[in-house]
């Protein structure tokens, strides 16, 4: 298998100089996944909290239905969003498909129900330990949602890398929905699947490696401000 | 009136914008074997619109376009094409260029069809060896083809799926990796097979067939149905590619000296 040693010097050969292609393709890369973490945050940690805490008629099934949709395959939400955003699906006056907004909607689409169903873990084991103490304190429903959100924040940062490691590892909907447009869609995802698809086996592997070290670079950035700021916290 | 003014202001930057690009739903082959790389700056540079090609098999693109989802369709199965302007999604469909298909093989040769030129006789022999051929099994243009040949050499492949017919369910590009892993002949366009970077100890076994001809067409998506289409830019791109400038630009295009494409369109 030479393809291997030849991916190692492909790779070490693109990051050492770059080409303006390669740097476009892992920016809106970066750009989409990480815009879609936020957002799913936004929306899944909220929703997880209120899960975590609230308790109702048919809670179960809704818990058990969130946790199904961790599931959800790329390329049935790529499909979604395609139905969705097609000038023939209801939302096509937008005129969004083929476009990075549309990836960003197929992606926190994928990662809302992760966010969700993890946060919902961590917020309601943490719910349990303050209970007593949330009722000592008669704090509002949302008075406690905030502090277990603030207590739980570098757990929940776990749960947002976890969001982010499924964005920008997913080829199934970002083809769908964005794709795969030189110049304009293209991420390195759909840029990986496209070198195979012509046999270029080791430069497809060479992309792949260098999107593990952005994964890499992402994690390794999100874990210093972690352990920055629990330093900081310690000192206080 | 303000605010009529303030809407214009808002709006002019996105419909400029829109006049500069295009939507091009086309085939996998055209754009794998880097047709439109070379092609698609000489083109933006005369006119100044930028096209956006959206790559996928021939069945996805025409229903990709039939959804409004593109200005311009750039495909290879001629009656699919033709189906979909006589439904009203395109306006006019144009010959474009052809090039052709082969069918490759491993160097062993396991069905002994090496050199064959009768297509028909080529698919009859390999379904009779007990030799493994794989399948786009897509619906693709190439895949209508092959399907066609099948029907012509008086064999009904379908009845060894996932014994000795493997059908892939997948793109040109994937189906001959797959097809190279497990030793099995597959029929891909001349183009695609030339600009393959992984073909191993993979020949050309059968070529040369009249009936392996693969014809390209062009259709603009008709502004009627589709209202959001780009009419002006879409119809300027279709007549530059069959303009004697656009047909001499294709026949330029050359992979390893080996003319990839030959234009045909009507003078």
């Amino acid at each position: 298998m030479q393809d291997f040693g030849e991916a190692f010097a492909l790779a070490f050969g693109l990051v050492l100089s770059p080409t303006g292609d390669l740097a476009e393709i892992v920016g809106l890369s970066l750009r989409v996944s990480l815009t879609a973490t936020v957002l799913a945050c936004l929306l899944g940690l909220p929703l997880g909290a209120l899960l975590a805490t609230a308790r109702f008629r048919g809670r179960g099934a809704v818990l058990v239905f969130v946790n199904a949709l961790m599931g959800l395959p790329p390329v049935v939400v790529g499909l979604l969003v395609y139905l969705s955003l097609s000038r023939a699906g209801p939302l096509g006056f937008l005129g969004l498909l083929y476009t990075s907004t549309a990836m960003i909607v197929a992606q926190t689409v994928l990662i809302t129900p992760i966010v969700a169903a993890l946060s919902r873990q961590i917020l309601e084991d943490l719910n349990d330990e303050y209970a007593e103490q949330f009722r000592a304190l008669c704090l509002t429903r949302w008075q406690s949602v905030q502090a277990l959100l603030w207590d739980g924040r570098y757990a929940l940062l776990t749960v947002a890398l976890a969001g982010f490691g499924r964005a920008v590892a997913e080829v199934g909907a970002v083809m769908i929905v964005g794709g795969n447009i030189d110049h304009l869609t293209r991420v390195m995802t759909t840029a990986i699947a496209l070198e195979t698809s012509k046999g270029e086996l080791a430069l497809a592997l060479a992309l792949g490696m260098i999107l593990m070290a952005i994964a890499l670079g992402v994690n390794a950035l999100v874990q210093s401000l972690r352990l920055s700021a629990e330093r900081q916290a310690a000192h206080a | 009136m303000k605010l009529g003014a303030l809407t214009l202001a808002l709006l002019t930057p996105f419909a400029l914008h829109a006049q500069e690009s295009i939507i091009v739903q086309s085939t996998t082959s055209t754009a794998n074997s880097g047709l439109y790389d070379y092609l698609l700056p000489i083109f933006t540079e005369e006119t100044g619109i930028t096209v956006n090609v959206v790559a996928v098999g021939t069945g996805q693109a025409i229903k990709n376009a039939a959804n409004c989802d593109g200005d311009v369709l750039l495909v290879h199965a001629k009656p699919a094409e033709e189906k979909f302007v006589a439904e009203g999604g395109g306006t006019m469909r144009t010959d474009l260029m052809y090039n052709d298909f082969v069918i490759v093989g491993p160097a062993g040769d396991p069905a002994g069809v090496g050199g064959m030129t009768d297509v028909e006789a080529a698919l009859k022999t390999i379904s009779e060896s007990g030799a493994i051929f794989a399948s786009r099994g897509d619906d693709s243009g190439t895949h209508k083809k092959e399907v066609a040949l099948w029907n012509a050499a008086g064999v009904d492949p379908k009845a060894g799926s996932g014994e000795w017919y493997r059908e892939t369910g997948s793109g040109m590009g994937a189906t001959l990796n797959a097809g190279i892993g497990m030793g099995a002949y597959v029929m891909t366009d001349r183009a695609t097979w030339i600009n393959f970077g992984n073909k191993q100890d993979y020949t050309i076994a059968v070529q040369g067939d009249e009936d392996m001809f693969n014809q390209y067409g062009v259709i603009p998506v008709n502004p009627a149905k589709c209202p959001n289409v780009n009419v002006d830019a879409a119809q300027s791109f279709a007549d530059w590619l069959i303009s004697a400038e656009g047909q001499e630009a294709i026949a330029g295009y050359k992979v390893d000296g080996q003319q990839l494409f030959f234009p045909n369109a009507p003078k």
